[in-house]
Order: C-alpha cells, then sequence, then structure tokens
C-alpha cells in the first residue's frame, strides 16, 4: 500500500519549465499547480480584473450624474476636501502596513504579520468611521439618497467601496484569529498575500475615487 | 514503491523561484519610501486644488496624472505585479483595460467629454 502518491502527476521537465515561467512573488506556490502558477492567486488577479469594471460602472454613472442635483446641494457646496485628504492619508498608510505584514509573513515572523495585520484592519476601521461621519453630515446639510440623480450615484459609489473596506477587515480579523489559532491549512505566507492584494485593490480604487469624484471641479 | 515526484522536484523549482524571487525582493525600509511618495503625491493633488487661478484645463490634467502614478505605484510594488507572472498581469489589466475602453465609450455616448 502506498503511503503518499500526490497527483496529477508532474514530471521533472514539466516542474522546471513551470518554475522559470512562474516569475517572482510566487513562493511554495508551484507546488500547488501544474501551471507553475498559484491557482489562488490568479483566481484573485482575475477577480480583481472584473472589480475594475464593476467599479469602472459605479464611477461612470457618479461622472454621468454629479452636475445633475437639480435646486438640491451638491457636490461644491458638501466637500470637506481637508477631512477626505485625511481619510485618504489613513487608507494609503494602510497599504503600507499590509505590505509589511505580507513581507513579514514572507520571513516567517508570525508575531510580527498579526501586528501589522491587526494594524491594518484599524486604519481601515478609522477610514470606515470617517466615511459614516462623512455621509451623516452629507445627511443633515440635506443629502438623502433620493434626492438627486447626483447624491444616489455619490452615495452608491462610495458606499459600495465602503461594504468593500469593510469585508476587508472582516477578512483580516479573520486571518488574524486563523494565524493566532494556527488554523491556516498551506502556505501561510500566500494566505497573506490574497488578503493584502484585496486590500490593495481597495486602496488603488480609493485613489481614483479621490480623484475623480472629490478633487477634479464638478 | 511509489515515489512523490512533485516534491522531489520542487524542491529545485522553489530554490530556483527564490532565487529569482530575492533579486526583485523589496525591503522594508523601500515599502516605507514608496509610502512616503504616495503621501507627497497625495498632498500635492490636494495642493493643486488650492491654486486659487489655476485653469481646469491645466488642473485636470496634472490631477489625471498623479492619480495614475499612484495607481501603478501600489499596484506594481504593494501588489507586486511589476515581477509577478505574466498570465497576473494578463488577467488584471484585461478587466482595467476593458472597464476604461467600454465606460470611455459610454460616456463619449452620452456626450460626457463635450462642454
Amino acid at each position: 500500500m502506498s503511503d503518499t502518491t500526490i497527483d496529477p502527476p508532474l514530471t521533472a521537465e514539466s516542474a522546471t519549465t513551470a518554475a522559470h515561467d512562474s516569475g517572482h512573488g510566487q513562493s511554495g506556490v508551484g507546488h500547488q499547480a501544474t501551471t507553475g502558477i498559484s491557482n489562488t492567486k490568479l483566481a484573485m488577479w482575475l477577480f480583481l480584473g472584473s472589480e475594475c469594471l464593476l467599479f469602472g460602472g459605479l464611477i461612470s454613472t457618479y461622472m454621468l450624474y454629479r452636475n445633475r442635483q437639480g435646486d438640491a446641494i451638491g457636490p461644491d457646496q458638501l466637500w470637506d476636501i481637508p477631512f477626505t485628504s485625511a481619510t485618504s492619508f489613513v487608507l494609503l498608510m494602510s497599504s503600507l502596513t499590509m505590505v509589511l505584514a505580507v513581507s513579514a509573513a514572507k520571513r516567517r515572523e508570525e508575531r510580527n504579520t498579526r501586528l501589522w495585520l491587526t494594524v491594518t484592519a484599524l486604519l481601515g476601521g478609522l477610514f470606515l468611521a470617517g466615511q459614516v461621519y462623512e455621509f451623516t453630515v452629507f445627511y443633515r446639510e440635506g443629502l438623502g439618497y433620493t434626492t438627486s440623480l447626483f447624491s444616489s450615484s455619490f452615495y452608491t459609489l462610495t458606499g459600495f467601496h465602503g461594504v468593500h473596506v469593510a469585508v476587508g477587515i472582516i477578512m483580516l480579523m479573520s486571518l488574524v484569529g486563523m494565524l493566532a489559532k494556527g488554523r491556516i491549512v498551506g502556505d501561510k505566507a500566500e494566505t497573506v498575500e490574497m488578503i493584502g492584494l484585496y486590500w490593495h485593490f481597495v486602496d488603488v480604487v480609493w485613489i481614483v475615487i479621490f480623484t475623480l469624484v472629490y478633487l477634479i471641479p464638478a | 514503491m511509489s515515489t512523490d515526484i512533485r516534491s522531489t522536484d520542487t524542491g529545485s523549482v522553489s530554490h530556483d523561484e527564490h532565487q529569482t524571487h530575492a533579486a526583485h525582493e523589496v525591503s522594508d525600509k523601500q515599502y516605507i519610501l514608496i509610502a512616503l511618495l504616495l503621501a507627497v503625491l497625495t498632498a500635492m493633488e490636494v495642493a493643486a486644488t488650492e491654486i486659487a487661478g489655476m485653469p481646469d484645463a491645466l488642473l485636470v490634467p496634472s490631477l489625471l496624472i498623479m492619480m495614475a502614478i499612484k495607481f501603478s505605484v501600489v499596484v506594481s510594488y504593494f501588489m507586486h505585479l511589476k515581477h509577478d507572472s505574466a498570465i497576473f498581469k494578463f488577467g488584471f489589466y484585461i478587466g482595467l483595460g476593458g472597464a476604461v475602453v467600454l465606460y470611455a465609450v459610454m460616456l463619449t455616448t452620452f456626450h460626457f467629454f463635450i462642454g
């Protein structure tokens, strides 16, 4: 009786070819796929590519409707650029702490990994709190979800982004818990990297939203 | 007798990968410098909007350029796409490029760029 036979069979030649094709940043991933690249990572990049289409649609809709507020309050009377700049800076710095978590995970420094992941989640929470505060202020100023086409498209776009941040925070905290309990099966560094890719994507989407929605004059 | 070919072979595969990986490794200090660059670019964006009398024809392109730089820096270095497999780049950029083209056409159809 054989003890371990790993399928599908991988020849020495295909494994070497896969390694040359796989390039950088996939430490340990050659173990998972005969193509030599990580299936998980490929799936994540394809998912992020599809997310570009989702946010592209929301941003375009906002751009079309940003001047359609009628007699209601418009973006120029609402935006608090210093406040939004501060929350943008917080999200930007959370990308730094996330990449430091990935870096620590690759060095197998589990304590530092958990620390940076927690800091990332806290910064994400701070950004989200800022967004909730901003929404509250706008609502008190008279900008409801159905006030105008501008308000609907603005809340939908930034709300969708906020939901993505919230999901990211849940994933980060779950990851911290699973790392602490040793429940991550397989390559821990790759798991941290996958959550990192999602988190950085949320950050790049905000980079675009911050410029197109808040900074470019309507 | 069974032979675990994969684990035997991937020993050398993993070694080669790690050598390639090490060649492109970005240190924590470099990540902090990249984050500082991003913070400076954000500050420049905000400062540009505060310059009184700056024409939109100058302001908008400069904001878009700074946004594109920030976007590509995060994707290239924080997400490691610059040194990653071409398949990953294809997967992401096909979505990004598709979105840009699709919505540029949509906005053009709605005369967004006129006036």
